[in-house]
């Protein structure tokens, strides 16, 4: 017994340190300056400093910053900033499990003048980090947070925009029949869901919507297994809103593509098309978390911080959307969108939503 | 001579830290980070300021209690692998208690949750040695099937039942039920302490005396060392198998009952599994599952888990490598069998009593 547990718990150790080495490289150039050059200046207020005194952090949840989705995009938003205003160096902090976002909140607000928290579930550690530091400025993405002043919060009306590519994917179906991978069932991803729905009825009341949700937003290999399950049913289109796990869907399908099944995949949050190619990437519904990122730390810069304030952003925000280029969709059905577009600015259709 | 023996066993693990911490340097610099700025963030990370020393004591507080689960089975001859399902098992008991009888004083609300925890954790683990002792299923089996039943299952209670409209997690607990106190956050300058530490504390001691003062003890390691000699002797094995999995599987559970009684307040529908039952193997196997030896073998994990998030921030270490480093330093204390054997010739022979080492 005793040697068995001894080479077990080598072996599984040898393990780890195999697995761990297996991990994604991250994308680290711009990591490895030591230090922010605001630290020195801690009486300094926003007003005196110059922008390159101003410093960001953000801190994601269990999805790193290379997630070719949603956290990517924020982390891309911070460093534009950078890169357009000179403000110092940003970082981000990556949560290994919920236990870890109240002190790598902690530890970016003690030299950052504004620590982001990416996702729905930061929500409590936001508040409760704000509430314990009132000196601190906070903002969070995609969870609504009224009346703490240190707060900004942003949320999306994801609904319009899958509204939008749920009319291109029931327009362009061939099986009539449609797939909804999730990450976590949440509020927001629900929104994603609900008007995803409602836009492939608007145009295609025949189609079926299959909906899978995987219950995790960092797991590939749930997000695969889902994709092949939907593709050998029938499915031929799958719009996914499930973050890194998306990831696995892209790559079910491209393998199926290669095979010479005819299928596609709606990316999310960026323009997937970009990461994952033409070839299997329909289209994308485009969730801009960069700019919303980028502009409420742009009016920090300017001071114009408004804490306590919760901004939502859909199409008429130009928050949500499609890509610019849209090389998979024909002009009829692109002409449609736009139409449905307008109805929904216009508010002659209203999208449910998940919220409320 | 003695006091050499005495030496050594000291010598040992620091070598093995050290060597440990070597070797992931050289990770490091392989991987073109600066491995004295980041040993430097770790251990700054680590000490720096109270709230950094109550964020490592809030790390290191559910590993001893898994640690201990999974030694005690050890103790009698079982491999515990479901201290991850039945510490949550424990947890979403802990959370239901929590959030119902809010109109209970907290001085009975607070240990009533933290018991229904620890019974709730305990049958899960009874059930695994029921299993065991009435049909001879192997444990290893059983748990690790009943950690995925737990995780499904606590997900399914807080969501059908429990869940907070509009969020991913049951509703908070009643504050009665809470095992933070003012006087202990305060004491860490916000950090969240709180009293899962006694709980863990109190935990090691009663381990300490059940195995090694109590004739019940004795007859569970009996069992642990040699089955057969012990049933020969009139100890009754099954049921001390079950036994020993009831109390370890309430080990398990109060380590549940700290997480959402204490550091979350709340329970997520967890997507994955914690972590921690199984990093408790780990714990117990490093400490030579002895209760002084978790203490310390969950100090140096928990140390290392929460100051490895400061190599990130400072010296922009990816998490991928610290873990690596987390990783190898605890492979080397875990093998310190080779150094022993390096050392040898230098030092007195010395007997070697160590379970794991």
């Amino acid at each position: 017994m005793k040697k068995f547990l001894l080479t077990l718990s080598a072996l599984m150790l040898v393990f780890s340190v195999v697995l761990a080495g297996c991990g994604q490289a991250e994308d680290e150039e711009d990591m490895n300056d030591t230090n922010g050059s605001g630290d020195m200046e801690e009486d300094a207020t926003e007003e005196n400093k110059g922008a390159s005194d101003i410093s960001f952090g953000m801190v994601t949840d269990v999805g790193g910053v290379d997630d070719k989705s949603f956290n990517q995009s924020a982390w891309e938003g911070l460093n534009k900033l950078e890169a357009d205003l000179g403000t110092a160096e940003p970082k981000y902090l990556q949560s290994d499990s919920d236990a870890d976002y109240i002190p790598h909140l902690n530890k970016m607000i003690k030299d950052k003048d504004l620590t982001w928290g990416i996702g729905f579930n930061m929500a409590d550690a936001i508040i409760e980090t704000a509430e314990r530091n009132p000196d601190a400025k906070l903002a969070i993405i995609d969870n609504e947070i009224k009346d703490i002043p240190n707060i900004v919060s942003v949320t999306f009306s994801e609904n319009e925009g899958a509204y939008l590519v749920g009319v291109v994917a029931g327009l362009t179906t061939n099986t009539n029949k449609i797939g909804f991978v999730g990450g976590v069932d949440i509020p927001v991803i629900k929104n994603f869901e609900l008007g995803f729905l409602e836009g492939v009825k608007a145009v295609n009341p025949e189609a079926e919507v299959e909906k899978n949700y995987t219950g995790a937003f960092d797991k590939a290999d749930l997000g695969k297994n889902a994709a092949a399950t939907m593709f050998d049913s029938g499915v031929d289109i799958i719009f996914h809103a499930a973050g890194g796990t998306g990831n696995g869907v892209f790559t079910e399908a491209k393998e199926r593509k290669a095979n010479g099944q005819d299928v596609w995949v709606i990316g999310v949050d960026k323009d997937q098309s970009i990461e994952f190619g033409n070839e299997v990437t329909l289209t994308s519904m485009i969730k801009k978390v960069d700019e919303a990122v980028y502009q409420v730390s742009a009016d920090l810069v300017e001071g114009k911080y408004e804490g306590g304030s919760h901004i939502v952003l859909g199409l008429k925000e130009n928050g949500v959307g499609l890509p610019e280029e849209n090389p998979n969709i024909t002009d009829e059905i692109l002409a449609q969108v736009e139409e449905y577009k307008e109805k929904i600015v216009s508010g002659e259709i209203t999208v449910p939503s998940a919220y409320e | 001579m003695n006091k050499i023996f005495a030496k050594q066993s000291i010598v040992v693990p620091i070598v093995s830290i050290f060597l440990g911490l070597m070797f992931g340097a050289i990770v490091m610099l392989a991987g073109g980070y600066n491995p004295i700025t980041a040993y430097n963030a770790l251990v700054s990370e680590i000490f720096s300021s109270r709230y950094n020393i109550g964020e490592t004591i809030a790390n290191i507080t559910p590993l001893i209690l898994t640690g201990l689960a999974v030694a005690f089975a050890f103790r009698t001859g079982l491999f515990n692998i479901g201290v991850e399902g039945q510490l949550i098992v424990g947890m979403t008991a802990a959370t239901i208690v929590g959030i119902e009888f809010g109109y209970l004083p907290w001085f009975v609300h607070m240990p009533l949750s933290v018991i229904a925890a620890a019974l709730a954790g305990g049958l899960w683990g009874g059930l695994a040695g029921y299993l065991k002792a009435s049909r001879g299923v192997n444990e290893v089996i059983t748990t690790i099937m009943l950690n995925f039943i737990a995780l499904y299952l606590g997900n399914y209670l807080i969501k059908a039942f429990y869940l907070e409209p509009g969020t991913a997690r049951s509703y908070k607990i009643e504050d009665s039920a809470s095992l933070r106190t003012d006087w202990m956050t305060n004491l860490f300058d916000g950090a969240r302490v709180d009293l899962g530490l006694i709980i863990a504390l109190i935990a090691v001691i009663a381990f300490y005396i059940i195995l090694w003062k109590t004739k019940q003890g004795f007859e569970l390691r009996a069992v642990g060392l040699n089955h057969h000699a012990a049933k020969n002797a009139g100890i009754n094995v099954n049921s001390n198998v079950v036994k020993a999995m009831f109390i370890s599987g309430m080990l398990a559970g109060l380590a549940g009952a700290t997480r959402s009684l204490g550091l979350f307040d709340a329970q997520t529908i967890a997507a994955a599994y914690t972590g921690l039952g199984f990093d408790g193997i780990a714990v117990a196997l490093l400490g030579g599952n002895g209760a002084i030896g978790i203490v310390l073998a969950a100090t140096l994990f928990g140390s290392l888990k929460f100051g490895g998030g400061g190599m990130n921030y400072v010296e922009g270490v990816p998490n991928e490598i610290i873990n690596v480093v987390i990783a190898s330093v605890i492979f080397f204390v875990a093998a310190n069998g080779i150094f022993k054997l390096i050392i040898k010739p230098f030092k007195a022979k010395r007997k070697q009593k160590g379970a794991a080492s």
